[in-house]
């Protein structure tokens, strides 16, 4: 599959200069991006390069600060998704976004359903349609499923009937793959050659190399919301693109390193689990930040789950403080030193509707209250104590933690959970969508957490970040432990390639 | 779109069941004319359910049918009583005019405002409650104000029911029809199912949630007119509570209240359930005050039945796993 160096006006779609702010970062600035007939274009970033900005761009959700919108040869505002819908623009996600208890053939035609001549929803035409449909691509499902009934690789099948049922001349494949076995992705290989052959222009988004190589035929670079780079597949290669996406220095804005560590408190030894990790073992040190790195879906919070009982494995011991265990509860874990903090500070961790005091104190009321009553001076007197210590900024103790800036909610977060008094804190994504003043902040007491003899597991997507951070690095991949890489050494391409697969990084 | 679920049939048979054991105890109530008077008793609750079906469809709830009932009932009582005059089937078009023009408020506070909606309808109760008041200075509307066509047109026979069973069976071929098989009603189950996902399709989640408000608000202005003259009263707390059996004809009926799923079967089967246990239980002996009870208990059993398994599915991450 050779293609010759594209001419601007062939494209169906193009993003010229496109510019899009949020209060306080610019997530693009002056990118473009070009799509062509009968092409695959993929769109290659680390996370927060800016890409789902743009899916998001181009399906009416958000509206540009600047540049414009061509569609065959006209600048063109997609004011709505339906706008966009209508022009022929479909988008395929990672966590496929349909009708869970809605029907195989309503999903595929919601918006469009054929109608009999009284204007009601024609039920069998659209059954009948949506077979022919399912039949075309190969797809061995019912029109009448539930779509909640199906596995994740036939609902991308579902996505994809739909977007040919619309007609769709752009089709948007963010991480097609990202939930899909080995099997299934060179099924949607298939069907993307099809897509191609019937002259869509495909936008492709994905961190696998791999894929990038296998399907693609033009790549464009992104880096923190900029253009890095754009071009011909055929003329690159995986070190190049590698080299376009992580291309800046990480250093000076991190705290330095600790010096020394102490002993060993902790030690993983085969964690297993049937279907999201396999033989996951590591030691840590008191005084060591120790980072997981790796792609999204490569199994590292899942992991982080079953050390905190979340979830159980099914083989592996972990010893921590000198005690073997393999916690069945968080409780039992926190009882043994080890806490979590989770990724999704909304979801999982603080409790915004609550004032600060409350937040803290809650995972140890059992140390703050006497005979099932509850002392408020106790817990003031435990929320005083860790928000010094983190300096977090807030009004008074009893403000709700909604009030506060994310950085400063996460600061509350982490309190919380020291305040059990742990030996080991797991932090899962610690800075995800919070502004860079409060980065720096949670990076700087993550320093000193370290240096006052805690050890922290640290779970991050950021490159930078991980590296900043990390006196040590373990990558994973696929649910396994790829590679093991010290603070000192490691590049953004050693941790790239060997989360991507990339096979000369596998060294280490 | 298949009429029944499973759900629907196990539905069913609960209803079998319930009227089997009343059978044992007072076989006289199981005959077709007691069952079609219980019908004929429980035809306004079939009719608010099914309004309020398509709001809980949206992923909302509308506490203010029942409020909304007495406002529009109010109203068609005095206009009955100051000019007698007026068609009966003018008042009937007048109720649902004014019904669904109090549901479009709560719908544009919904959609515009972004409120919460148990909020919204909250104050909404409050505030037509307040109305009814202001606008009858707290005074009842008797039977002998009303005219006659006013109160007898419930009570016609037509075919061998009364208008009001026929109300009910109207409506709910309405609503099967307007969420089976139109473009609208699709999209109640689309916006409760997957909000976000309505989004990207082009379905406008809003204005499909305004729909909802604005059809459940037009219902409730019917059965205002359906109770005022049936019972031949208006006052300023007829119905007050009522839109909490409402609510509870869903839930039995299996409509999820977390939105995107439920059937018209299921929410007619739900009313009717209370409707027998409403209606048995004075005849079978037991006090009226188990009413209640059993019919919470009702509600909690068909909230368990419901409760789908809400285990956590693994990821399939590991290669060595995805041939299971």
């Amino acid at each position: 599959m050779s293609k010759q160096h594209p001419q601007k006006q062939d494209a169906i779609l193009s993003l010229d200069a496109i510019i899009k702010d949020f209060p306080g970062v610019r997530a693009l600035s002056e990118v473009s991006l070009q799509l062509y007939p009968g092409s695959v274009t993929a769109l290659i970033g680390e996370n927060g390069a800016g890409k789902s900005t743009v899916v998001k761009i181009l399906t009416g959700i958000y509206q540009p600060d600047g540049g414009q919108i061509v569609i065959d040869g006209t600048p063109t505002r997609l004011a709505t998704p339906h706008r966009a819908a209508q022009l022929g623009i479909t988008a395929i996600h990672q966590e496929t976004v349909l009708f869970d208890d809605l029907s195989v053939a309503e999903n595929i035609f919601i918006g469009h359903a054929p109608k009999t001549r009284w204007g009601l929803v024609d039920w069998s035409a659209m059954n009948a349609n949506a077979q022919s449909l399912l039949d075309r691509i190969g797809a061995p499902i019912s029109p009448k499923a539930r779509l909640r009934d199906l596995g994740i690789a036939n609902k991308h099948l579902v996505a994809i009937a739909r977007a040919l049922s619309i007609d769709a001349r752009v089709v948007i494949m963010d991480e097609p793959t990202a939930a899909l076995s080995h099997k299934e992705i060179q099924e949607l290989y298939l069907l993307v050659e099809q897509l191609k052959a019937d002259g869509k222009a495909i936008l492709f988004i994905s961190h696998k190399f791999d894929e990038i190589f296998q399907i693609a035929d033009y790549f464009t670079v992104f880096r923190d919301g900029q253009p890095a780079g754009e071009g011909l597949i055929s003329d690159t290669n995986s070190s190049a693109l590698v080299e376009m996406m992580v291309g800046r220095s990480v250093d000076g804005v991190f705290p330095p390193r600790a010096n020394e560590l102490g002993e060993t408190i902790m030690r993983v030894e085969g964690y297993s689990h049937p279907t999201e990790f396999d033989d996951i073992s590591f030691s840590l040190k008191r005084g060591e930040i120790l980072g997981f790195y790796g792609l999204v879906g490569a199994g590292r919070s899942e992991c982080m789950h079953a050390l905190f009982g979340i979830t159980r494995p099914s083989a592996g011991t972990m010893v921590i403080n000198n005690k073997t265990v393999v916690p069945t509860s968080p409780a039992d874990a926190i009882a043994h030193g080890l806490v979590y903090v989770p990724e999704d500070r909304g979801g999982q961790g603080a409790i915004t509707a609550l004032p600060i005091v409350d937040n803290i104190a809650l995972a140890s009321l059992t140390s703050t209250s006497n005979k099932g009553f509850v002392k408020m001076a106790k817990e003031y007197a435990l929320a005083r104590e860790y928000t010094q210590r983190l300096e977090l900024k807030a009004a008074a103790l009893d403000q709700n933690v909604s009030e506060l800036s994310g950085g400063n909610q996460q600061k509350v977060v982490i309190a919380k959970w020291l305040a059990t008094r742990p030996a080991v804190i797991i932090l899962d994504e610690p800075t995800k969508g919070i502004d860079i003043g409060s980065k720096a902040a949670v990076h700087a007491f993550m320093r000193e957490l370290a240096a006052q003899g805690l050890a922290v597991i640290m779970v991050s997507s950021e490159i930078p970040e991980i590296i900043g951070m990390s006196d040590r690095i373990i990558v994973m991949r696929e649910g396994r432990r790829v590679a093991q890489v010290s603070g000192e050494v490691v590049t953004p391409e050693i941790l790239v390639k060997a989360a991507a697969g990339i096979d000369e990084a596998n060294a280490a | 779109m298949t009429l029944l679920t499973k759900r629907d049939a196990l539905l069913g048979c609960a209803l079998l069941a319930l009227l089997a054991l009343v059978y044992t105890r007072f076989p006289a109530f199981v005959s077709a004319k007691s069952l079609l008077g219980v019908f004929n008793d429980t035809s306004i609750l079939i009719i608010l359910a099914l309004g309020q079906m398509a709001v809980i469809l949206t992923r909302c709830i509308d506490l203010s049918m029942a409020a909304n009932l007495a406002l529009v009932g109010m109203c068609t009582a005095m206009v009955n009583a100051a000019f007698p005059g007026v068609p009966v089937p003018l008042l009937v078009v007048m109720a649902i005019i004014i019904g669904s023009l109090l549901g479009s408020i709560n719908g544009l506070l919904v959609w515009k405002l972004d409120i919460p909606p148990i909020v919204v309808t909250l104050g909404t109760l409050t505030i037509f409650r307040g109305l009814i008041f202001l606008l009858s200075n707290g005074q009842w509307v008797n039977a002998h104000e009303m005219s006659a066509e006013y109160k007898a047109l419930p009570r016609f026979d037509l075919i061998g029911l009364p208008v009001l069973s026929w109300a009910a069976i109207v409506i709910v071929a309405f609503m099967v029809v307007l969420l089976n098989r139109t473009a609208m009603g699709r999209a109640f189950y689309a916006v409760g199912g997957n909000p976000s996902a309505a989004i990207y399709t082009g379905i406008d989640v809003g204005r499909t949630r305004f729909n909802a408000f604005a059809l459940s608000g037009a219902v409730s202005g019917l059965a205002g007119y359906l109770w005022v003259s049936r019972y031949a009263v208006a006052y300023v707390d007829i119905a007050s509570g009522f839109e909490l059996d409402v609510i509870a004809a869903c839930v039995i009926g299996g409509i999820s209240i977390a939105g995107g799923m439920g059937s018209v079967a299921g929410a007619v089967m739900g009313a009717l359930f209370l409707g027998v246990i409403k209606n048995a239980l004075p005849v079978v002996n037991i006090s009226p005050f188990w009413q209640q009870a059993i019919s919470g208990a009702a509600i909690i059993i068909a909230v368990v039945f419901n409760a789908r398994s809400e285990r956590r599915v693994g990821r399939i991450i590991l290669k060595q796993a995805e041939s299971t």
